[in-house]
């Protein structure tokens, strides 16, 4: 018994990517049968998925972090093996992600129930989940490129679902030309740095790193590319068009695919380039840091304003979640612009900045509960009353109770009002940036009550005033839809109510992981 | 000079498809925009991978004086077969976009960006 389970955390960096990727391709086989049968088959499937990710995240928690090499059992220096490296920084992603999975998979039984094309819905579905999990668990940068190829040609195919909308195709089409441009670049990037150390494997390349001007283009490069996939201002114009005209199931599971690209930042600049940022004397990473809480600030700005100005309720979330993408960069940001330099030209970071990247680390997974939740409510007003503009709906708290609860739950917890897990992770950030500068802080919290406004409104205008007479019986939810929405609120309560917990056992092991690149590079290279 | 022309090429080619993205506003264009930066990213790999004098790691199918003698002249095929990668990744993509090309001329009737106006906001 215990070799079988000793085996299956041995193999299980590979099997969480395995299970999905089989998954798409057996859906279409499985959907023959009925959709009783593929309902049935997919919460099996993600059921294996999740166990293997539960018994490699309490493996890594509790005894460090995990190698899996394909094609054989030990390494060798050079490495040039495909490696997934796994540290509790991408467990802590691949958790999250599992949990968007199944809420995603849930939600989707109720609200896809009328649609054609499922098979085809569910393999693309599938296909995005393996690339979230393929990037969030790779240690060679390459693979991590591939992976990134999937997401976006799956997410593309997923935004133009709905085949009637025009919109659709459009923002499909503005989403698949700049993120393949991004992609392309990236490999570009990758060409820069292996034709100097001949390596793909992260740890390697961060232990070979010298900075040269090269290895300046290739993080500009590598940072550029991924912020343009994770709707980083003035990049992130594909962000609300994709988000607001895919179904909103799918939007969700973007927002895990953004989050992905976004631990892509974090991997690059504290692990590939972490130990050039920690040792260099003059310091590279403060201009580099600056300039991420520039456009970090920028992106809020852009996601808050614009989020006032739209008509269309899921286009106004989608540029929330803009905003939200800035609070996270900006805590990025400023842990890398606090560095110091003392007489000995030595490079020390004060203690605020670590909480910073805490605040930063922890938001990713406040932000996706948060707005994730309202989408999915958006999705229930979408589905009942098949209308999506805020002038035209009007009075749905008569009828749609445990609705109007879960929105309000949701702008509770996304404009950072206490006791919600918004409020857990903005209040870490807000103290930390306003010890850099002021100026930081204050924005980040003028925009929360701005986005508080914003909701308020919405809510005003949707759920309050009369009953709407042309719906003459609402018809109620299906429990799926009602059971992955209370998932969420439930999770965003209790993140909410115990935030050190939370903090202690997931966020602090994923942070300490990112900020020991020496670490990650003593695992791959055994102490050479 | 003459070791660094495909490295220009691959600039030139970068270049190139960037404008084409950027200026054109045929969505057949953009898409060979993007076609033509991909080439000059797979040159830009392939060229890294060029060793003068090597030879192709195959034990079967080199010179047997080479295997004898100067094995390490064989070149390590990373760079061949991330490019290969690459390719298949990049016709998978092309086709994703041009069939949406085709949708949206379905939907619009043009192919001309400026049509393509629905959501600005």
């Amino acid at each position: 018994m215990n070799d079988i389970v000793s085996l299956s955390i041995v193999h299980a960096p590979a099997l969480i990517v395995a299970f999905p990727l089989l998954t798409a391709f057996l859906i279409p086989l499985i959907s023959k049968l009925g959709d009783t049968i593929r309902a049935g088959f997919i919460v099996v499937m993600l059921g294996i998925t999740s166990f293997f990710v539960g018994i490699l995240a309490w493996d890594v928690f509790s005894h460090g972090q995990r190698l899996y090499i394909f094609g054989d059992t030990t390494l060798v220096i050079p490495v040039i093996r495909i490696l997934f490296h796994v540290d509790s920084m991408s467990i802590f992603m691949v958790v999250i992600s599992t949990i968007l999975a199944g809420v995603v998979m849930m939600y989707s039984f109720g609200f896809m129930k009328r649609e054609d094309g499922l098979d085809k819905y569910y393999t693309l579905l599938f296909l995005l989940i393996t690339s979230i999990f393929g990037m969030e668990l790779t240690g060679d940068l390459f693979n991590f490129f591939v992976f990134l190829e999937i997401s976006c040609i799956s997410s593309a195919a997923l935004i133009a679902f709905w085949v009637h909308r025009a919109e659709a195709f459009e923002a499909a089409f503005k989403y698949i030309v700049l993120s393949s441009i991004g992609a392309l670049f990236f490999l570009f990037a990758i060409g820069l740095l292996y034709g100097q150390y001949d390596a793909l494997n992260m740890a390697t390349l961060a232990s070979a790193l010298s900075y040269t001007y090269l290895d300046k283009i290739a993080l500009v490069l590598f940072v550029g590319a991924l912020a343009l996939k994770a709707g980083l201002a003035p990049m992130h114009m594909w962000l609300p068009d994709a988000y607001g005209e895919s179904p909103p199931s799918v939007t969700v599971m973007m927002m895990g695919a953004t989050m992905a690209c976004v631990y892509g930042v974090l991997r690059i600049c504290f692990t590939v380039y972490g130990s050039v940022f920690t040792t260099l004397a003059p310091a590279p990473s403060i201009g580099i840091g600056w300039f991420i809480v520039g456009l970090g600030l920028l992106t809020i700005f852009f996601g808050v304003f614009m989020a006032f100005r739209q008509r269309d309720i899921m286009r106004l979330i989608a540029f929330t979640a803009v905003g939200e993408i800035g609070y996270i960069f900006t805590g990025v940001g400023v842990r890398l612009a606090s560095a110091t330099i003392d007489a000995g030209n030595k490079i020390s970071y004060p203690s605020y900045s670590v909480v910073s990247l805490q605040g930063s680390v922890f938001h990713i997974f406040n932000d996706i509960l948060d707005v994730g939740l309202l989408f999915l409510v958006a999705g229930a007003i979408y589905y009942v009353t098949k209308k999506r503009v805020l002038d035209d709906l009007h009075g749905l708290a008569h009828s749609m109770k445990f609705t109007t609860i879960f929105f309000i739950i949701g702008l509770w917890a996304v404009s950072g009002m206490p006791p919600l897990n918004g409020f857990a992770s903005k209040l870490l950030l807000y103290e930390s940036t306003y010890q850099l500068n002021p100026i930081i802080g204050v924005i980040q919290i003028l925009c929360s009550i701005l986005i508080l406004a914003v909701f308020v409104k919405v809510f005003y205008a949707v759920f309050m005033g009369p009953k709407p007479d042309d719906i003459v019986e609402i018809q109620e939810l299906p429990y799926s839809m009602l059971l992955a929405m209370g998932f969420f609120a439930g999770m965003i309560i209790f993140i909410g109510l115990f935030p050190e917990f939370f903090l202690e056992t997931i966020v602090q092991p994923a942070t300490n992981a990112l900020l020991n690149p020496a670490q990650y590079i003593t695992t791959v290279m055994g102490g050479v | 000079m003459l070791f660094n022309a495909p490295f220009i090429a691959v600039v030139l080619l970068i270049i190139i498809g960037l404008y084409c993205v950027v200026f054109r506003r045929n969505l057949i264009k953009i898409v060979i925009g993007i076609t033509i930066i991909e080439s000059g990213v797979n040159l830009f790999l392939i060229t890294l991978g060029y060793r003068e004098g090597g030879v192709a790691p195959i034990y079967t199918g080199a010179p047997s004086d080479v295997i004898a003698n100067t094995p390490s002249s064989m070149v390590l095929p990373v760079p061949q077969a991330l490019t290969l990668t690459s390719i298949v990744i990049g016709v998978a993509v092309l086709a994703l976009m041009l069939s949406l090309v085709i949708h949206i001329y379905k939907h619009y009737g043009s192919l001309d960006v400026r049509k393509l106006r629905r959501l600005k906001e």
